[in-house]
């Protein structure tokens, strides 16, 4: 806490005039915690989102499901801030919406179930391909990290792939969403690294779900440079409420 | 996360040999399993009472699921959803549990969303802020485990046997609220009065949980005979007293009832009068928030119905296939 104006400087500023304090935090990004919080903040903002479906999924089963989903990405969300050496709590709830280094596609609203569902699995096989590779990775605390974060991921991939296929090859209605949401999201996957490996896993999901890919064209920007979408902002405010207010209380 | 055994009408005509043979069983400690034979009455009390033991378990998932966005950290945040994550579980087994008893799932979800089937009255209560949280955990898990277990020795199988794994989850979600409490009351004057407005707030509906006064009951009590209920809502509102009254002391909280006050001699905690107006008027309808939650389960039904037609509808293409 700054030192409360003086009586000098309460007469020159009235209270509206003056300087708010600021709880938020920067943080110095070299390349490694840089990498971290990427991989951080995708699993925490898509978790975050999947988490909003508690009580309002369309079956108990999948209410069950999105929920350990969700538990699953703010776990591996923990483990990734606290690799940076600081402290998880600051990173997710001190940081302003342009400091936080997740791809857009994680923070767009949820959307019908089809939508929650194809974003699951766009995401979930280009982060399938990650962790499986990163199990391999030079920094202990990442390789760590994989390995428990490749099999929930697997399951991810495999449950959202099922669910894409059931949507795709259901009903009219149901293809009519599926279709809507892939064509909604496929701009938001510009930044997928090795994109080759990715279409490959994805279209023969697609082709079972009797969807049709999307073309190749314009992309959304990645948002890891922290211009984001104006929904992140909205979600960080729900998100970051109570450590905001009462900046310094224990939780 | 809550069911209460109901009072039923004593219909203890029946004289067939099944019947006293069923009887004995039930008196012998014996557990009645679903491809027994039992009389009507006992099937219809158990499958409302195991349904709405569900149900509650699926609305309350509303008022706590309320506060996940906002979890101010993340260790509470992967707690609280695993929390509402075990609800929906017990709703779960729960209903599985009634299925046993020849009714369907779909059926027992049309009684809920129709407004025909009743849910725990607490939670018509809105979670206004964290410290509901905790104070949920502390109090309303805390009373729920006074009901449920007895309900481990309840006389038919699949009841019983599920209630051990709920009431396994549901003492770690007490201890996990109060622990959330204590922290609250430890920390600054702004926590610990957000604490003290959410006992002030929670503490009166959470001992009208244990329903009616005994005094009421007008019918002879066949399900304690029947052994799906083993004692009666005021002893079980005494024993919760007794066991919470002192845990919130040690908080350093106040509890909202001036004629609190420990009887020496009885060895208990006498509280004041409920108000059973209140209690009437939440369970007819009008709770703070009973239109919301039902709503809410509405719309997730409706706004999730073109999915599971989809479901069977693709179900049905792979069978063609097959």
């Amino acid at each position: 806490m700054p030192p409360a104006p003086s009586r000098k400087e309460r007469r020159r500023f009235p209270s509206f005039l003056r300087p708010m304090t600021t709880t938020s935090i920067a943080v110095e990004e070299s390349p490694r915690i840089r990498t971290l919080l990427a991989l951080a903040d995708d699993a925490l903002i898509l978790g975050h989102r999947i988490s909003e479906w508690t009580g309002h999924a369309p079956t108990l089963e999948e209410e069950l499901a999105f929920a350990n989903i969700a538990l699953d990405l703010i776990g591996q969300a923990r483990a990734l801030y606290q690799a940076t050496g600081q402290n998880e709590d600051e990173l997710a709830y001190l940081r302003d919406p342009h400091r936080f280094r997740n791809a857009l596609i994680a923070e767009l609203p949820n959307g019908d179930f089809a939508f929650t569902i194809v974003r699951l699995f766009l995401v979930s096989v280009a982060s399938d391909q990650f962790w499986r590779s990163a199990v391999q990775n030079d920094d202990p605390d990442i390789a760590a990290i994989a390995a428990k974060a490749q099999k929930e991921t697997a399951y991810h991939v495999r449950h959202a792939a099922d669910w894409l296929v059931r949507l795709g090859d259901g009903t009219a209605e149901s293809h009519r969403r599926a279709q809507n949401a892939l064509d909604a999201l496929w701009p938001y996957t510009g930044d997928i690294v090795d994109r080759d490996a990715w279409l490959q896993a994805v279209a023969p999901v697609l082709a079972r779900a009797t969807l049709t890919q999307p073309a190749e064209g314009w992309m959304q920007p990645s948002g890891r440079d922290g211009r984001h979408t104006e929904h992140l902002g909205h979600l960080l405010a729900e998100m970051q409420i109570l450590p905001r207010t009462y900046p310094g209380a224990t939780w | 996360m809550y069911s209460q055994a109901l009072n039923t009408r004593d219909t203890s005509t029946d004289s067939s040999p099944e019947a006293i043979r069923f009887q004995a069983r039930i008196d012998d400690e014996q557990r009645i399993e679903p491809n027994d034979w039992m009389p009507e009455a006992y099937r219809r009390t158990l499958i409302r009472q195991i349904s709405q033991h569900a149900h509650s378990e699926i609305v309350g998932m509303l008022p706590e699921g309320n506060w996940i966005t906002r979890a101010p950290s993340l260790r509470r945040k992967a707690a609280l959803l695993a929390k509402v994550q075990d609800e929906g579980g017990h709703g779960l087994y729960l209903y599985s549990a009634a299925e046993t008893l020849g009714v369907a799932r779909e059926d027992l979800e049309d009684q809920l969303l129709s407004g025909r089937a009743k849910y725990s009255s607490i939670f018509n209560y809105p979670t206004l802020s964290w410290a509901d949280i905790g104070t949920i955990g502390w109090l309303v898990d805390g009373a729920a485990i006074m009901n449920q277990i007895p309900l481990c020795r309840c006389s038919y199988g699949p009841y019983a046997r599920a209630m051990i794994r709920v009431c396994r989850e549901e003492s770690f979600h007490q201890r996990q609220g109060y622990e959330i409490v204590l922290t609250l009351c430890r920390g600054t004057t702004e926590q610990k009065a957000m604490a003290q407005d959410a006992l002030d707030r929670w503490w009166w509906p959470c001992l009208m949980m244990f329903g009616p006064p005994d005094t009421d009951s007008l019918h002879s009590d066949t399900s304690m005979r029947w052994k799906i209920k083993r004692f009666s809502n005021d002893g079980l509102r005494q024993k919760f007293v007794d066991a919470t009254v002192p845990q919130g002391h040690f908080l350093g909280l106040t509890f909202p009832d001036p004629e609190l006050r420990f009887d020496e001699t009885e060895g208990h905690w006498q509280f004041g009068a409920i108000d059973w107006d209140e209690f009437r008027a939440v369970l007819s309808g009008n709770g703070p928030c009973n239109r919301e939650r039902l709503e809410a389960r509405r719309k997730a039904h409706d706004d999730g119905a073109w999915v599971r037609e989809a479901a069977l509808a693709h179900a049905a293409k792979q069978r063609k296939t097959a």
